[in-house]
């Protein structure tokens, strides 16, 4: 009786307002102070600690560093075997994209922003420079081909190029068409640096978008080796990690989580764990949003809502107002 | 104009003339939302100078620290935009506003998570506080989101991995098709003009129901208040003890206590 009595007081107490004691409290005055604070504090460590700023890699310095990588990426792109090229939706058709059992997402707006990473990343950009007498032969040669022929001719070469370890030097003779021309005219025209500006604006003079060449970075082992340097890497926390001793996001904390778990990150080719680490991002989002609705919706949620009272950090927080009155009493 | 040629049609007279007083409810809908504003809102309750004695703990000024950690952000964040993404690689100057804006966002988070924290350890979402909590929840969710749309403007190497990696995760939504992290003209415009709106609206909205409910009472205030009186029942109150108790009521930041219900004027109808 006396709970139930106690428990309308409280709701009272809660819903109308405060009739007990109050004090001084000028919010406009604390609001400036604080503004002063912060301001100084971000001035004080923007002086002396600056910020991260690691320059953008580019397609020459991918080309000069590593020749072969890039070679073989523009192989693989021209093979259709690429992770662009087998991405599926919304750039291409090239695969199915992550799935949650039956349900697919990744479908459903389809192919939104097209890619056809031999035409976008080699074939085009060669096109808009003046090129040298063979490579021009290789493009007219590979143009007037059909599909067919285009992917027999780059899957063949790719396979060889695989038992040569990725040296095209060492690459015995077969019938690959205009394919090893092809890739290494655009290995010439990257590490010129001229690939940079025409993947950027291929025939424009505007460029506000950089999806070709993000994929076309990220299909390589460049970018894949710079981010596991850095620490960057999503098994390495680097979701929430920066370049240099900078802090990053760390508030992504919750969700880079999931990604350190071995669950997510397995080597097997079959079976449970295989198929949750080929579709880890979307099995991680649906986790990470299905914990934030219920962090969201805790004040309605019977037995949650009340872990505060039971974890006890209040009475800290409140300590001043529960011993005032306890001295009181 | 003479008063002839302002009077109104016969047929509309009655339902747009001015009410006569306050007593009658108004029709019109601008009415409305002024009459529910000045029930709702008044300006004692809007910017009281006083608060319950209970608030009285440094958590609380986390949240006015992470407005004044947003307010840092935007002062850098227009500077910023006024001379675009590349500003910083090449300036010192913009290298220096740029390290502005960062480390306003990494406190902006750290005030927010404590804030949070905070909140939750209070539960402060009791006596139809729920909204309050949801829209807070909601400010720190946009953040996030715009949070990664400022590391991919950065337009460095980090920009270039974060952007490969995120756009995974959106397009296994199905979120990647219309939110290119990719393409940064769409990034920019985003970052800089729509999500520091909805965050705006947000925070204000967050702001007002704070207002509008006051700040949450303690757990187990009702029990301390019934003692509080049963005190006052059994020893009448003697000067000595009215000041040893306002010692305890004192604040982290050492404001005064005032009497119980010197306050009540600035009371108004609660939601």
């Amino acid at each position: 009786m006396r709970d139930a009595s106690l428990r309308a007081a409280q709701h009272e107490l809660e819903t109308t307002h405060w009739r007990g004691p109050v004090r001084r409290y000028d919010i406009v005055k604390e609001g400036v102070i604080a503004f002063a604070v912060v301001a100084v504090v971000v001035v004080g460590l923007s002086s002396f600690l600056g910020s991260p700023d690691e320059p953008a890699l580019t397609f020459q310095g991918w080309a000069t560093a590593m020749p072969n990588d890039f070679y073989d990426t523009t192989v693989s792109e021209l093979a259709g075997t690429s992770e662009s090229a087998t991405y599926g939706p919304p750039y291409n058709d090239g695969g199915t994209g992550q799935t949650l059992g039956p349900i697919n997402l990744q479908a459903l707006a389809g192919i939104r922003i097209p890619v056809d990473p031999a035409n976008d990343f080699v074939i085009q950009p060669l096109q808009t420079q003046q090129q040298p007498a063979d490579v021009v032969a290789a493009l007219d040669q590979w143009t007037g081909a059909t599909a067919e022929q285009q992917s027999l001719w780059a899957s063949t070469y790719e396979t060889a190029l695989g038992a040569a370890d990725g040296d095209p030097t060492a690459v015995g003779d077969g019938d690959y068409g205009p394919v090893p021309v092809l890739a290494s005219g655009l290995e010439q025209m990257a590490a010129s640096g001229a690939l940079d500006g025409v993947l950027a604006a291929p025939g424009s003079f505007y460029s506000t978008d950089n999806t070709k060449q993000i994929l076309f970075m990220g299909d390589g082992g460049y970018l894949d080796a710079a981010a596991s340097a850095n620490e960057l890497q999503g098994n390495q926390w680097g979701m929430m990690n920066e370049t240099g001793a900078y802090p990053g996001q760390q508030w992504l904390a919750p969700f880079s989580f999931w990604y350190q778990l071995p669950i997510f990150n397995s080597e097997a080719d079959s079976g449970f764990a295989a198929n949750l680490t080929a579709n880890a991002d979307i099995v991680i989002m649906v986790i990470v949003v299905v914990f934030t609705l219920v962090v969201m919706l805790l004040p309605f949620i019977p037995g949650l809502r009340d872990l505060p009272r039971a974890i006890g950090l209040h009475r800290v927080i409140w300590r001043r107002y529960y011993a005032g009155a306890k001295e009181r009493a | 104009m003479s008063a002839e040629q302002g009077a109104l049609p016969a047929g509309r007279a009655g339902q747009d003339a001015v009410p006569a007083g306050d007593a009658e409810p108004p029709t019109s809908w601008i009415g409305r939302i002024r009459r529910r504003l000045e029930d709702d809102l008044p300006y004692e309750k809007l910017l009281p100078e006083t608060q319950p004695a209970y608030v009285a703990s440094w958590i609380y000024v986390f949240g006015v620290l992470t407005l004044a950690a947003l307010g840092m952000i935007v002062v850098s964040g227009i500077v910023l935009a006024f001379e675009g993404p590349s500003w910083y690689h090449t300036s010192n100057v913009g290298h220096w506003f740029n390290s502005l804006h960062f480390w306003s966002v990494q406190l902006f988070f750290v005030f927010m998570l404590v804030h949070l924290v905070g909140k939750f350890s209070m539960a402060a979402w009791r006596g139809h506080r729920a909204r309050t909590w949801i829209t807070g929840m909601l400010a720190f969710l946009v953040s996030i989101v715009t949070g990664l749309t400022g590391y991919v403007l950065q337009t460095n190497f980090d920009s270039q991995w974060i952007s490969f990696e995120a756009k995974d995760g959106l397009n296994a939504a199905g979120v990647g098709a219309w939110f290119n992290v990719a393409n940064l003209g769409q990034v920019a415009l985003v970052h800089v003009f729509l999500l520091p709106l909805i965050i705006g609206v947000i925070v204000a909205v967050h702001v007002v129901l704070v207002r509008l409910h006051g700040v949450v009472p303690p757990i187990d205030a009702a029990a301390v208040e019934q003692g509080r009186a049963a005190a006052s029942v059994t020893a009448p109150a003697t000067a000595e003890a009215a000041e040893r108790g306002a010692r305890h009521d004192q604040t982290a930041s050492g404001g005064d206590v005032m009497p119980v219900h010197e306050h009540e004027r600035t009371g108004g109808r609660h939601a």
